[in-house]
């Protein structure tokens, strides 16, 4: 638990037990009121025939826990004097990773590399690295757009299907590989940033949010009614895998050509695929990143934070709001392009189920918790959405709530988010001061 | 410089402006009082293109600039310091500064950040500090640098003083007589804080309901018993 530290009421204030019971008792009832359902019954089949198998001392179990851990928590506010609300400060935890950013992103980089060699690397732990690293990528893409242009998008997802669908359409119908097709994707997803942007331009805040909901929505649903196209439903299948410099990852070639193990003369292995795709997207995702570090500082990227601080201001200063805005929808459609053309060669098949709102709500959440426009914050973040999850598989059924739970707990402790904190894009050399900021 | 020829600016249906014409000159201050809703400020949006003029002609150095966005006005050499300041909260005082630079492409960004930093000490001691934690003042004076580093040939100032204790208003107008005096910078003033504004400008007019009433150098304007009445007596 991220506890920030605060200074210690020397006097602890005195504990109004009738308000903490009561409190605790609410809470219990609400929980109740979950429990049961959840909780309570549950589908066993027996015979052939579903029954129904009743677990009051589960649900017993659990308002217990609430009633005694609500008063728990609110006996330790009183006597530690921790305010109701946090302040939203950055803890010492992710004041240390915000000055240590540089050392640490260097050092995170490394262990990327170097994860598929640890022994602990299986093929499930290379495949969750890979979810995590699309989920990264996407993320710094939708940073752009909601990070540092300050623009809530809500259909980001549509990008990513765009390129997905780019990919293997242009591989289907024109048989071209995942490096000739990932630019084509690339561009065709900007295109896209684009016509959305377009129509929203002079949106803000909840209604660009509906807008851009409905523009994902809009992408899904052609998808799934185009049918001699897309195929509708039924998904794309049969898509290319990436091939290392012409070397295909199969145990038997076809005729005339080269396998990579044959060519590295090592013995075949299904591992060899999975971690050239590890290596694949990781390299596409400290791609993205490098590209928006970048960005931030050169006179665009600036306008875009500028635009996001103060629109009017931004204008007053001589920035164009229309270049400025469409620019920071088509690179970030780019990324999310380029994430898709992934995703695809990766699955071998897509179809619009892939695409549905809830992607781009996580991906949403992943800048949210991250922080917005820190780019560290989106990889713990992404980390935490992809990873929680698989560590609550043993949890079966509960592993959803159990999520839920973690994601309404950091908001609760952190509510800008994992590390909200922005770096100057400039420094200045005053006497005696440290190099400028990287 | 600057010319307004018979300036209408509607907001839907309301007119704020009624037919506004004024005169810039080079190298001058002049100032437009007048109060709450008189169209102060709206004169000045106007002049940066935001909201356009509905009817009326505005030039600058000869050329036809109502039509223009406001991001073509700034580059023509007209910055505004927008009221209310507007500095970008989250950016440092440094890059509040750097934005301001935009519209020359940065190419004096370091020469003019010392010119500033000579102008308002203060924000050379928190360049490094974000700009949302800066005291009114302090934002007031970021407010006007930035729009200084576009190297402009007219500073629009829209109420420095607002908010400011009478010290810092003090300071702020002294400021503002050092950019007219040392750099030959021409400034159009909107104050309500008739008196100060007065005495340091060339020459004033007085809005009324979206009309200019009366206009007149500072001195004549400071002396009319009409404008005693209505904007000085009472206030200070």
């Amino acid at each position: 638990m991220p506890a920030a530290a605060r200074p210690a009421v020397p006097e602890a204030a005195r504990f109004d037990w009738t308000r903490a019971l009561k409190e605790a008792g609410l809470a219990a009832f609400v929980a109740f009121m979950l429990f049961l359902p959840l909780m309570g019954f549950r589908l066993v089949g027996a015979e052939g025939r579903l029954g129904l198998e009743y677990r009051p001392h589960w649900v017993v179990i659990g308002v217990v826990v609430v009633f005694f851990g609500h008063l728990l928590v609110s006996f330790l506010r009183a006597v530690r004097g921790v305010p109701a609300a946090p302040s939203g400060r950055a803890g010492p935890i992710a004041r240390y990773i915000n000055t240590h950013a540089t050392w640490l992103a260097v050092a995170g980089v490394a262990l990327a590399f170097a994860l598929p060699f640890t022994p602990f690397a299986n093929r499930y732990v290379v495949d969750v690295a890979t979810t995590v690293l699309i989920y990264v990528m996407l993320g710094w893409g939708l940073n752009i757009v909601v990070g540092l242009a300050g623009l809530l998008d809500l259909g980001y997802v549509a990008f990513y299907a765009v390129g997905a669908y780019s990919y293997a359409l242009f591989a289907q119908w024109f048989g071209l590989g995942f490096w000739e097709a990932l630019p084509i994707a690339g561009v065709l997803a900007a295109t896209f940033g684009i016509l959305l942007g377009f129509p929203v331009l002079r949106l803000r805040g909840d209604y660009l949010a509906i807008v851009t909901l409905g523009f994902g929505e809009i992408i899904r649903i052609v998808l799934l009614n185009w049918y001699p196209v897309t195929r509708g439903p039924d998904g794309l299948s049969g898509i290319p895998r990436p091939t290392f410099f012409g070397l295909a990852f199969t145990r038997r070639p076809p005729e005339g050509e080269v396998a990579f193990h044959q060519f590295f003369d090592i013995p075949y292995s299904g591992l060899h695929r999975v971690i050239f795709l590890y290596y694949l997207i990781l390299l596409l995702a400290l791609l993205t990143n490098w590209f928006v570090l970048r960005i931030r500082k050169l006179p665009v990227g600036r306008a875009w934070e500028a635009l996001r601080e103060d629109e009017i201001a931004s204008k007053a200063l001589g920035i164009n709001p229309t270049n400025t805005k469409l620019t920071a929808f088509a690179l970030g459609a780019m990324f999310g392009g380029f994430a898709g053309s992934f995703f695809a060669t990766r699955q071998g098949f897509i179809s619009p189920e892939s695409f549905t709102f809830i992607e781009s709500a996580t991906i949403l959440a992943i800048v949210v918790l991250g922080g917005m426009g820190s780019q560290i914050g989106v990889v713990l973040a992404a980390a935490v959405i992809v990873i929680l999850p698989e560590l609550g598989r043993e949890f079966e059924q509960f592993r959803m709530l159990l999520f839920g739970a973690a994601m309404v707990g950091i908001m609760v402790w952190r509510p800008r988010g994992l590390l909200a904190s922005r770096e100057p894009t400039i420094r200045l050399h005053a006497k005696g001061e440290g190099e400028p900021s990287g | 410089m600057l010319e307004l020829h018979g300036v209408h600016t509607h907001y839907g249906r309301i007119e704020a402006l009624k037919g506004v014409t004024l005169e810039v000159r080079r190298g001058e201050i002049v100032t437009i009082i007048g109060a709450n809703g008189a169209g102060k400020s709206t004169l000045l949006m106007t002049v940066s293109g935001n909201p356009r003029a509905s009817a009326g002609r505005i030039l600058f150095e000869g050329e036809d600039i109502t039509e223009l966005p406001t991001y073509e006005i700034v580059r023509r050499g007209i910055s505004q310091a927008p009221e209310g300041r507007r500095i970008f909260p989250r950016m440092t005082v440094l890059e509040n500064l750097q934005m301001g630079a935009v519209p020359n492409g940065e190419r004096y960004f370091e020469e003019d950040v010392k010119k500033v930093f000579a102008l308002f000490p203060r924000l050379q001691e928190r360049m490094h500090q974000r700009g949302g934690t800066l005291s009114g003042g302090e934002q007031q004076m970021l407010c006007i640098g930035r729009a200084l580093m576009a190297r402009p040939k007219l500073l629009l100032l829209d109420e420095p003083s607002l908010g400011l204790a009478p010290m810092l208003v003090q300071q702020i107008f002294r400021s503002i007589v050092e950019i007219n005096r040392s750099q030959g910078l021409t400034i159009l003033l909107v104050e309500q804080n008739a008196y100060q504004a007065l005495r340091i400008a060339h020459r004033g007019y007085v809005l009324a309901t979206g009309s200019v009433v009366m206009q007149g150098t500072g001195k004549e304007l400071l002396a009319s018993p009409e404008v005693r009445a209505a904007y000085l007596e009472g206030g200070h």
